[in-house]
């Protein structure tokens, strides 16, 4: 029962991680019709700053501020001297230039930090457990994660639902030539939006990086797994991505937790240890597939002109 | 007789290079340019297979390299189980990727334009870990194929030259067959699926069979190069599937010229050669690698048989 519902936690934790970087890969395509596969890349570049900064002022919440501020500033960056110019492109150049840009991301690092990854140590604050229920105890930093990303969630959906430039987000989604026409400033639109993404793939790679080893590479896999999810929720659907992240990271983490011993009462022990590592990371895109095969414009499509 | 163009010119020059390459590399003793030059071709294959759909039918398939570590695996898995006969190991892995072909052809072409980018993607990231958790054929660290496959004398596997101008000769055949696909009557409705899908249909094409058999033959041709180049290299891991590596192929046909027969052999041949020289001034290479892919995308529309058809032009 305690593992069933920490894993259940690991699995929202981890699904609310997916949706940050989900929610900016589908703003940017929803709105600028981009397909951005450096968004991994600032992910990465997030928990790299993040972990400069926190060993450079010695206060977590201020170097991670700090990094989160260095993405932002990344993103719009990267947004005014390249990705500017690919607007309007076909897909397939957005692919290769930000093949390139990914190319080009990781051997900087390379450069800078060197091959070997970084460590980003918790404050001792964060790291005690905290009762969550009655005897149950769940690590506190976990718990600030879920807690931030869904404030973060909140935040943004209040935002785009709310807000005087959520609204032109919203409208420039539907029809980008129509709000040019009544005198937005698109250009400016764009940038906010992208550096909106980058933040946002920025927060997700420095919250993640006291967990798992700061190295290159690290924002490829979890891309594929945030492609998955706006394939599943539905392109440029917000709403849609959090959804299919939630469920993503939970069949993912309880995938990858039981299987294996469910496995075990049907197979011998055997085959189960060689099936079920394989089943496990299988199990995310099979779902995929189901949902491509029974609705192929994903679970909540966003409303298509 | 029709006008002998630049293209055809350099194109004719370019095949003759890797025609007499072999000879070069005799008489100049430098046996790695052989090497190097194997892999070329055999990634010129899977470019080539790759610009079937993607050139030729518009299916940008970001998964390619998942055919060229099943075409491998199917070498490393029957020689580690004894199967040591080219005759089956070439046959199985042609079967095995045509078999995956159809399986996520069939579900990919349910859509379309960016998603279908992302879920062949996605399908071959998959492939990536399944072979990753085969912890029997050696898991994350690959497989060592100790023995080359065995065609019973009648080509020897181990031989360089033969080796390379058998690579040579599936290349040149792999796109003959494409230039006889392309100009069949099948071609041409795969190309015009390309160009406007509607109207194909309204025409009363069954639309999704035509670009699933085309998918199924591009896989399976691609599958042949994953099999050559687990005999080039000895070895095969999922490293061969990684997402990069369908990157790579991408790039060799869009930088070649997609939709043009020598497109592909001509894309191979320059980013490899451009990755060793890059590689050899800087280990950093990437780093000059990324921005140039960057200003090809932006600046050099139609890749170099497009530049070439324009000088031609004059």
């Amino acid at each position: 029962m305690l593992l069933v519902i920490e894993q259940f936690l690991n699995g929202l934790q981890f699904g609310l991680l997916l949706f940050l970087l989900a929610a900016g890969l589908t703003l940017v395509f929803g709105i600028m019709d981009l397909v951005n596969l450096a968004h991994g890349s600032l992910y990465m570049m997030g928990a790299y700053f993040a972990a400069t900064f926190v060993a450079w002022t010695g206060n977590f919440l201020l170097g991670a501020l700090l990094a989160l501020g260095a993405t932002l500033v990344l993103g719009i960056v990267l947004e005014v001297v390249a990705l500017r110019h690919l607007y309007g492109r076909d897909h397939l150049d957005h692919v290769l230039a930000t093949f390139g840009l990914i190319l080009f991301f990781n051997e900087a690092v390379r450069l800078i930090w060197g091959p070997a990854g970084l460590a980003l140590p918790l404050p001792p604050w964060l790291t005690v457990p905290v009762p969550i229920l009655p005897g149950i105890y769940y690590p506190a930093y976990r718990l600030a994660i879920i807690v931030v990303a869904l404030l973060v969630a909140l935040l943004l959906y209040l935002g785009v639902m709310r807000t005087r430039i959520g609204m032109l987000i919203r409208a420039g989604a539907s029809n980008r030539e129509m709000i040019g026409a009544l005198g937005i400033n698109i250009k400016l639109l764009y940038t906010l939006v992208f550096g909106l993404g980058a933040a946002l793939a920025g927060l997700a790679g420095l919250m993640q990086a006291p967990i798992l080893t700061v190295q290159i590479g690290m924002g490829e896999n979890i891309l594929i797994l945030a492609f998955v999810i706006i394939v599943i929720g539905g392109i440029g659907s917000i709403r849609g991505a959090f959804l299919a992240a939630i469920f993503v990271g939970m069949i993912d983490t309880l995938g990858r937790a039981f299987l294996p011993n469910l496995l075990r009462q049907i197979l011998s022990s055997t085959a189960a240890s060689t099936a079920a590592p394989a089943l496990s990371s299988m199990l995310i895109y099979l779902l995929m597939a189901i949902v491509l095969v029974v609705r192929p414009e994903g679970l909540f499509p966003a409303n298509r002109r | 007789m029709k006008a002998l163009t630049v293209s055809k010119a350099v194109t004719a020059l370019v095949l003759a290079g890797l025609v007499l390459l072999p000879l070069y590399s005799q008489l100049s003793g430098n046996i790695f340019i052989l090497t190097l030059f194997t892999r070329i071709v055999i990634l010129a294959l899977a470019a080539a297979s790759l610009n079937l759909i993607m050139g030729y039918g518009g299916m940008m398939s970001f998964g390619h390299a998942a055919y060229l570590g099943i075409g491998g695996y199917a070498v490393g898995i029957l020689a580690q189980e004894g199967v040591g006969s080219g005759f089956i190991q070439f046959p199985v892995a042609l079967a095995a990727s045509a078999l995956y072909a159809l399986v996520i052809g069939a579900l990919s072409l349910r859509t379309r334009g960016v998603y279908f980018i992302m879920i062949t993607l996605a399908f071959a990231q998959m492939a990536y870990y399944v072979a990753s958790g085969l912890a029997r054929y050696g898991g994350d660290d690959g497989l060592t194929v100790y023995k080359r496959s065995d065609f019973s004398g009648l080509i020897n596997l181990s031989g360089r030259v033969q080796f390379y101008y058998l690579c040579l000769a599936c290349l040149l055949g792999v796109i003959f067959l494409i230039w006889r696909i392309v100009n069949s009557r099948f071609g041409l409705v795969v190309q015009g699926l390309r160009s406007n899908e509607q109207r194909m249909q309204a025409i009363g094409f069954p639309a999704k069979r035509y670009q699933l058999v085309c998918f199924v033959i591009s896989g399976t041709m691609c599958g042949l190069a994953g099999a050559l180049l687990a005999n080039n290299t000895d070895f095969v891991s999922p490293a061969v599937m990684y997402w990069t590596r369908s990157g790579d192929l991408m790039v060799m046909v869009i930088l070649g010229g997609m939709g043009t027969l020598f497109g592909p052999v001509m894309g191979a041949v320059v980013y490899l050669l451009l990755e060793e020289f890059l590689s050899q001034i800087t280990e950093y290479w990437a780093l000059i690698m990324g921005p140039l892919l960057l200003l090809i995308v932006l600046f050099g529309r139609g890749g170099i048989m497009g530049l070439l058809g324009r000088a031609g032009r004059g």
